[in-house]
């Protein structure tokens, strides 16, 4: 459930760059949630709808989930993290620290897990609408 | 845009009266043991302490502690386990006992996770025991908490206190405070460490001597606060770290 600790995260950080902007009102909060910390989606949206203030009121939470894209820093290839594979616990590591990656998971070409998180990692706001 | 998480990070520190990084220039100098025997002291004192092992690739305070099979509680975020009278976090509870290499980048992204997710609440002192160095993990650590402050540990070798007087000088070139430093395995009489110490204005906290018996210590709470360096350490938290309202 640490959604909720990263839900109050994007509140508190979307209403510190609306209230630089000069914000009266907070319309729309983009998001991207990278897959290879396999946030809940259903909790996350919940959560941010408990813990939005009346900036938020009339606000939209637009979740786009990014795939995970790895690169083996070795061989150079890169392949889509699945966590389909992983056992539960392994997934669940990866989910609350998604750089835990690199003790469980290993480039499928060449065995390394010396890779890089080319996109998808985690939470990331991408953008804040509002009127002034 | 940017990263939510690092607005609430100052958030999730709040209640915390002292957070102090325990640090050196050099590794194999005792910081895990000083930074674990300092938060189990000040516990035992009656202080509310919480124990962050930050060097994410070579852990080594669960090992001191004796901790084995813990999780920390999932609730809205994640509260660290109490052991031995302290809320202790380190990434043994994900990584288990399998190696986790990791490059610069992903230490300062573990950091910045468990920053923004570890609920910590209400403590007197916060102890973090740092990796060896100046690199990111120390970088990351001075610009995400703005209210820490540093106890440095040396050997009495000059190699020691060389890369030492490096952090000491970082330390001061970015006005953070040090609390002081400790002169940890000493094996004979000099004064060569306590005079580099006071005259870069430094706090020269007290010297420990090496002690044979600590080995047997390592995984026994108790017996640990029992050695010679366990009592040391002791003395050198009740001169030192009394929380104001104690």
């Amino acid at each position: 459930m640490h959604e909720w600790a990263l839900a109050e995260a994007v509140i508190l950080t979307a209403s510190e760059i609306g209230e630089k902007e000069g914000l009266k009102e907070i319309r729309e909060v983009r998001i991207k949630v990278g897959e290879l910390q396999q946030i809940e989606l259903d909790i996350l949206e919940f959560a941010l709808s408990q813990l939005k203030t009346s900036k938020f009121a009339n606000a939209i939470f637009t979740v786009e989930t990014t795939r995970a894209e790895l690169k083996c820093r070795v061989c150079k290839h890169r392949w889509i993290f699945n966590s389909e594979k992983l056992d539960e616990s392994t997934a669940e590591a990866i989910h609350f620290i998604p750089e835990i990656a690199h003790a469980y998971v290993k480039c499928p070409k060449c065995g390394s897990p010396d890779f890089e998180v080319l996109q998808g990692r985690g939470i990331w706001l991408e953008s804040i609408k509002g009127v002034k | 845009m940017a990263d939510p998480r690092i607005s609430i990070i100052d958030r999730r520190l709040k209640e915390v009266s002292n957070i102090i990084a325990v640090s050196s220039g050099k590794g194999g100098v005792g910081k895990s043991l000083v930074a674990s025997t300092l938060a189990l002291t000040l516990a035992k004192k009656g202080c509310k302490v919480g124990l962050f092992d930050m060097d994410f690739t070579s852990p080594s305070t669960h090992v001191i502690l004796g901790v084995e099979g813990l999780q920390p509680e999932e609730e809205k975020g994640i509260i660290p386990p109490q052991v031995y009278g302290l809320r202790y976090m380190s990434i043994v509870y994900y990584s288990g006992d399998r190696t986790a290499p990791l490059r610069g980048a992903d230490v300062s992204n573990v950091l910045i996770e468990l920053l923004a997710i570890t609920r910590w609440n209400n403590l007197d002192f916060l102890i973090i025991d740092m990796p060896p160095g100046i690199s990111d993990a120390t970088l990351d650590l001075v610009r995400l908490i703005k209210r820490i402050k540093f106890l440095v540990v040396t050997t009495p070798s000059r190699l020691a206190f060389e890369t030492v007087r490096k952090l000491a000088d970082l330390l001061t070139e970015l006005k953070i405070p040090i609390i002081g430093v400790i002169e940890n395995m000493k094996m004979k009489e000099s004064s060569y460490i306590r005079h580099q110490v006071e005259s870069r204005c430094m706090p020269f906290l007290g010297e420990i001597l090496f002690d044979a018996e600590l080995e047997e210590a390592l995984g026994n709470v108790d017996k640990l606060l029992k050695t010679e360096f366990g009592k040391k350490v002791g003395e050198i938290a009740a001169e030192n770290m009394n929380p104001p309202d104690k």
